[in-house]
């Protein structure tokens, strides 16, 4: 049949700006916002629809690190060196005093626009989680109160309120494809992007003094499912990374991307849906977990003493000041170890039966009730299909188990080749105003190396606005180079023409099982050189190869051909790591042991005149996090 | 600006459904009041609007489903639209037994 929306793909657009946001999640809403509050004529592209686009789209439940809130009693600087010691020192510094530092401020943005973040109808009254004199609800640490739980489905339509008011030009439905930049001596300056309608096919240049990325991180690389692409990766869909492509294309400078982790979660097939299984986990934390008799697995604290109440479970044990959970945080080493289920081993040799199930009818009723109900209904993609699809099933936590698949309850088991960026994953290499090497543009939220969730992406995405803004009033809105452009154009356009080629989905099915072969668990150097030459064999060979019937399946494969991209930056990142590194989970079978010490911080690689340069920066570039902090925030009084 | 080498080539734009072992969504033809609501919350756009106006919205790419009922959410009719993960995807749950 004829494509539903008109035929733009002969139209040239052009638009500009004095501030250009690229991604309309959390992150590129808030940059939005604090550039336009600053007076600056702001245009922001999203590739969905602002109203539920990017990972907390449809909602999310926790919002972490905010140390300034009323309750808390950690420290911006002591929650940051925390997390800097517990991830060693491969941590981003800079988006974490960011994030603990101002994230309840924008928490507090959310609410006077209309986001729910307090128990204002008293539902949980006399919660140990709640605060009864502000009606906060607190999550993991109750002693401590860093992370709260807030009503997130509410949030993206309160952020498009707030930008429309302001007068933010929204695009919706527009894929930004290519950063625009120019070369003035010899700094590579961003004059803007070129953007392209997913309907219609209509490409844009827009023009900006300043731009700000803040599109997703990199996924699809490892993990592909023809039959069902949509349920690849945890993330959204169409969220795969195209801010890093498009950045490595600039010569923009990344590090840390030759950290990869076995697949945690993926839904076609090796796991269950995020927060669909019983677990006892972020959402579902600190679930009763009960095994195939019926009895309950025990909790045990640091030093493996056993819990005998639900509270104790979320209190830090003797003589802790306080437990690290959520977010980017997996196992913490003993300092910050908080409370968890006895080991799985240590459950086998006592007898305990799988499969295991989550118990909430043997919870305290506000407990089951902030569970099952508020988190499993505001988290991101489960009130619809875990919720209410349950409920319908005729799901009652007071009467039912749910069932827990595999050893323990992630429900889920990847093969060590099946990879992810997850758990602080590379990124964007940035200074304090979170500018990137490339002048006037700036990363936020999932971009930066090393991100958090989404009080971070707020977080950081206000404060790269902020810069942003005050970046456009010093500079001048540029031409990009002409030629530049109409060849970009041309790429972006050329498969539209190509007829009975082949389907997007076979060359992301051949770039993933390569990135499993040649850049798998266990990396070296020959497998490297072969996954990049082939990576190479794929670009040059096959995408051409590859046809579009309409916008929609061009976006698909301008997606891949990003995917290439990411995936050499990832290979050619690997190659220039020669020891192995347990925080990197890097991993070589040609390991140089010697290297190790001298590799101890953060290898960067950019693009130069078509070779990959490598780099170094050491863990403590940030300098003193107080210091730089107060320096960089831009003048706002707390 | 227009670049006249396009407009020559006359693209048509067309579109077939792509298959997939699964269907995410079930559109109501009886409840659906054919505001397309959910066409323009997706955020990949699985749903494209009817030839008909008026009519229900069709699922042309229901193997980019990612589940994660922003449709459901815009609709303004209750049941208009069921989301439903692959059957491979449902966890199982079991009657607490009381004994």
């Amino acid at each position: 049949m004829n494509w539903p929306y008109p035929n733009e793909s002969a139209l040239f657009g052009e638009e500009t700006s004095d501030v250009l946001v690229l991604g309309g999640g959390l992150s590129g809403c808030f940059a939005a916002i604090a550039a336009a509050e600053k007076g600056k004529q702001v245009v922001l592209l999203e590739k969905g629809a602002v109203i539920r686009s990017g990972a907390a789209g449809t909602g999310f439940d926790h919002w972490e690190m905010a140390c300034t809130n009323p309750g808390c009693l950690v420290r911006p600087e002591e929650m940051t060196a925390a997390l800097y010691e517990e991830q060693c020192g491969y941590s981003n510094v800079i988006g974490h005093m960011i994030e603990t530092s101002e994230g309840w401020d924008r928490l507090l943005d959310l609410e006077k626009w209309g986001g729910k973040i307090r128990d204002t109808e008293d539902e949980f009254a006399g919660a140990a989680f709640r605060d009864e004199k502000t009606k906060l609800m607190y999550a993991y640490d109750y002693t401590n109160r860093y992370t709260l739980r807030v009503w997130g489905t509410g949030f993206k339509p309160a952020l498009l309120r707030r930008m429309r008011a302001l007068g933010v030009r929204i695009f919706d439905r527009t894929e930004a494809c290519t950063l625009l930049y120019r070369k003035a001596d010899g700094v590579k300056q961003g004059v803007g992007a070129i953007g392209m309608d997913t309907r219609t096919g209509k490409v844009t240049v827009f023009r900006a003094k300043s731009t700000v990325l803040c599109m997703s991180r990199p996924a699809r690389i490892w993990l592909f499912s023809p039959d069902t692409p949509g349920l690849s990766e945890f993330r959204p869909f169409q969220s795969i990374g195209s801010g890093h492509a498009m950045g490595y294309r600039a010569g923009m400078e990344f590090t840390m991307m030759e950290k990869s982790v076995r697949a945690e979660f993926s839904a076609a097939g090796r796991s269950f849906p995020p927060y669909s299984t019983g677990n006892n986990h972020n959402t579902w934390y600190a679930a009763t977990m009960v095994d195939a008799r019926g009895v309950e697995i025990p909790y045990v604290d640091r030093d493996g003493r056993i819990l005998r109440t639900v509270d104790e479970r979320y209190r830090p044990a003797p003589g802790q000041k306080f437990f690290l959970k959520g977010g980017v945080i997996d196992e913490p080493r003993y300092e910050w170890r908080g409370p968890e289920t006895m080991p799985f081993d240590e459950l086998m040799k006592r007898g305990y039966r799988l499969p295991f199930y989550a118990d909430l009818s043997a919870m305290p009723e506000e407990e089951r009730r902030v569970i099952w109900g508020m988190m499993v209904g505001e988290e991101a993609k489960t009130r619809i299909p875990v919720l209410d699809h349950y409920e319908k099933q005729g799901f009652d936590p007071e009467k039912h188990l749910l069932q827990s698949y595999g050893n323990g309850w992630q429900s889920a088991s990847f093969l060590v080749q099946e990879r992810q960026l997850f758990g602080a994953p590379g990124g964007v290499m940035h200074d304090w105003n979170l500018e990137t090497n490339v002048r006037n543009v700036f990363a936020a939220g999932d971009m930066l190396f090393a991100s958090d969730c989404a009080g971070h992406a707020c977080a950081t995405g206000h404060w790269a606005g902020r810069h942003a803004a005050a970046a456009a009033d010093a500079a001048e809105l540029l031409q990009p180079d002409r030629d530049f452009v109409y060849a970009e154009r041309e790429r972006l356009l050329r498969p539209l023409s190509v007829r009975d080629g082949m389907d997007w989905r076979e060359l992301n099915a051949a770039s993933a099982k390569l990135m499993q072969n040649y850049c798998g668990g266990v990396k070296n150097d020959a497998l490297l050189s072969l996954g990049l030459q082939s990576i190479q064999e794929l670009r040059e060979r096959m995408l051409p190869e590859v046809s579009a019937a309409n916008p929609h399946e061009l976006v698909r494969l301008h997606e891949v051909s990003d995917i290439l991209d990411v995936s050499e930056l990832i290979l050619q990142a690997c190659m220039f790591r020669t020891a192995d590194s347990a925080p990197l989970y890097f991993e070589r079978s040609d390991a140089r042991a010697e290297n190790a010490a001298l590799e101890d911080g953060f290898i960067t690689i950019r693009r130069e005149g078509g070779r990959a340069v490598k780099g170094f920066v050491p863990h403590t570039y940030a300098g003193d996090m107080l210091k730089g902090f107060e320096k960089h925030r831009g003048g706002l009084v707390r | 600006m227009t670049d006249e080498k396009f407009r020559e080539d006359g693209l048509r734009f067309t579109a077939e459904v792509t298959g997939a072992s699964v269907m995410p969504l079930k559109i109501s033809g009886e409840l659906c009041i054919g505001c397309c609501r959910c066409v323009n919350a997706c955020q990949i756009d699985v749903l494209l609007p009817p030839e008909v106006p008026g009519e229900a919205p069709r699922v042309f790419y229901p193997g980019e489903c990612w589940y994660c009922g922003a449709c459901v959410m815009e609709c303004p009719v209750p049941g208009a639209i069921t989301l439903r993960h692959p059957l491979m995807n449902q966890a199982k749950f079991v009657e607490k037994k009381t004994s």
